[in-house]
């Protein structure tokens, strides 16, 4: 995959983050400008967590990260944040979806281990799987990616790919 | 040839080829929908997909909902609001503009959720068209811009929980006990990836309202789609508003499911989901005491005339308490026309209730009744979230009609002040 291998800071969330948290549907119905969006970057969880984000920092949460809304917002903030990656045990389907489809990329795996301020790496190893590395305890294997969807993510998301293609393509 | 869930029915016919849960597949939706909120965004991506974006692949299989934003938006709402509707002119896409109501009722009222469809919406509560046994999910903007480009959509066929109803419901239970307890049995993510399939004897025991919020509320357990079956009741209802042929859908014999979940009708009593989680569920009269200033009537959860008449066995009895703001906004112009016609909107206006055009807007906090700092809201909404209507200082409690009219009534919820339950 052409994101990887990546590393930055982890900044941890807990279990079931919502979108109106991640960017509150009143600050979406001004705007939808991400650029201008950042700055409210989960502002109802922590007020200061937008001001402390940095590019390159990673998102690593619990379980059903980005439930509710269906938002798309909740995305390209975070991206617009300069996060490329979100670590999660479990995520919404809407939610990974619409990253997946941003090149945002949603990575399912244990994170139980990971602190805040950890610097982290994901990688593939010699065997095609994905590692999440805290460069404390041992890697965790993280949940493979399917190939469309690497193809996807790779391109940068369905925007990129469906300018190429100009519609789905049909496999077996 | 395996037997197939109802998902797996449904997507496979969408798909053009027959699909096992756990696939990833190209299909192509009957129907999409996009609100104010998901449309502008969907055209940017299209324009970046296809420059100038251009015509919808398929106009006819599109309805645009100018559902969450209001004149009280603001003018950049407004803006955006313009461009839902200016695109839909353009192209001669089905619109209903604001006002009109939510478009998840209005899709239903207009018998364009049919059984065996594929429909997807830029809406989370697109579940709510399984009601009438079509496989509706929630998408966002990117995936609408993209049905918009070629038609098509990529989707993995979930697995499906099969929900057993028996028995039916007794007493002040009403469906939105029965989601509630469904959130507080699975927890917020409990069903996620998943398709909800209801099923059993009970189901015929429920009517379309009733059907509407459990399939509407199914994405509170994280489920890609909440369905029922296409029954005699679901024929009643629909029949008189469409003139599409209506076929039978059910899962085949010997379908295979994820899990089982049994679920007695007769057995629901009232729940309360506390601030600010949809699945930290109680039963309602074992809340902690708590006076209450603000109670909303409505959304795509619990604005329908079912809900009002309800709501209004309590209040003609109990009237609404001093300092209590009880909020109205029917679900549609036509749920409104109806309360208007046997006199409930007029009773209600009477009690004191203020009436509110139909929309989303104050459940998501778009525009309307914000409540106040430190402000105890009762609900009949399917979300609770921190913020949700608009003031993270407040706190949403989610309750039936019923309990939310007694709480109208008696000024507070839960047990006497001093602890007693």
């Amino acid at each position: 995959m052409n994101i990887l291998p990546m590393s930055g800071r982890a900044r941890v969330l807990g279990d079931d983050v919502n979108t109106d948290y991640i960017i509150s549907s009143r600050r979406k119905k001004e705007t939808i400008d991400p650029r201008v969006l950042r700055a409210y970057l989960l502002e109802d969880v922590d007020p200061d967590f937008a001001g402390s984000v940095r590019a390159g920092d990673i998102l690593v949460a619990g379980a059903n990260f980005g439930c509710g809304s269906a938002m798309e917002v909740a995305v390209t903030v975070v991206l617009g944040a300069g996060i490329r990656a979100v670590v999660a045990r479990s995520f919404s389907r809407t939610y990974l979806r619409n990253a997946m489809n941003n090149g945002l990329l949603p990575v399912i795996a244990d994170t139980a281990a990971v602190r805040e301020g950890d610097a982290l790496s994901l990688a593939l190893d010699a065997h095609g799987r994905l590692l999440l590395d805290n460069h404390r305890d041992d890697p965790v294997e993280c949940a493979p990616i399917a190939p469309f969807m690497v193809e996807v993510l790779d391109m940068g998301g369905l925007v990129p790919y469906l300018r190429e293609h100009g519609g789905f393509r049909v496999r077996s | 040839m395996s037997a197939q869930t109802l998902s797996e029915k449904i997507l496979s016919r969408a798909a053009g080829r027959r699909v096992r849960a756990g696939e990833l597949a190209i299909c192509t939706p009957d129907l999409a929908m996009g609100t104010d909120g998901s449309i502008p965004m969907a055209l940017d991506y299209l324009e970046s997909m296809r420059p100038g974006g251009g015509a919808p692949r398929f106009p006819r299989r599109l309805v645009f909902a100018l559902d969450h934003y209001g004149a009280a938006s603001g003018p950049q709402a407004q803006a955006l609001q313009a461009r839902a509707r200016d695109y839909a002119a353009r192209h001669g896409i089905r619109c209903h503009d604001e006002g009109e109501g939510i478009g998840h009722q209005l899709i239903l009222e207009s018998g364009e959720a049919r059984p065996g469809l594929l429909m997807v919406g830029a809406d989370s509560h697109s579940t709510s068209y399984g009601a009438v046994g079509a496989f509706a999910t929630g998408i966002g903007s990117s995936d609408l811009a993209g049905v918009l480009l070629c038609g098509q959509i990529w989707l993995k066929v979930p697995e499906s929980l099969r929900v057993v109803l028996d028995g039916r419901l007794r007493g002040n239970a009403s469906a939105k006990d029965v989601a509630l307890l469904l959130a507080r049995r699975c927890g917020a993510d409990g069903a996620a990836y998943q398709a909800l399939e209801f099923t059993g004897p009970g189901v015929a025991s429920l009517d379309m309202d009733d059907r509407i919020v459990l399939a509407n509320m199914a994405v509170e357990l994280g489920a890609k789609a909440g369905i029922f079956p296409f029954d005699g009741v679901a024929e009643a209802w629909l029949r008189p508003r469409t003139t599409a042929p209506l076929g039978p859908v059910a899962a085949d014999p010997g379908a295979r499911y994820a899990g089982t979940m049994d679920l007695d009708l007769a057995a629901v009593v009232p729940q309360m989901a506390l601030p600010h989680r949809v699945d930290q569920v109680v039963d309602a009269d074992a809340v902690p005491y708590r006076t209450v200033d603000l109670v909303y009537l409505g959304t795509c959860t619990g604005g329908r005339v079912k809900d009002y008449r309800e709501a209004l066995e309590v209040l003609r009895r109990g009237g609404i308490a001093p300092g209590v703001r009880v909020v109205v906004t029917p679900a549609s112009a036509a749920v409104r026309a109806e309360l208007e016609r046997n006199g409930m909107l007029a009773e209600l206006a009477a009690l004191g209730a203020e009436i509110r055009p139909p929309g989303c807007g104050v459940c998501c906090g778009t525009c309307g009744a914000v409540p106040a700092d430190g402000a105890t809201v009762v609900s009949t909404a399917n979300r609770n979230f921190k913020g949700r209507m608009g003031n993270a200082a407040a706190s949403i409690f989610l309750a039936s009609p019923r309990v939310c009219a007694a709480a109208a009534a008696r000024g507070s919820i839960g047990g006497k002040p001093g602890g007693q339950a």
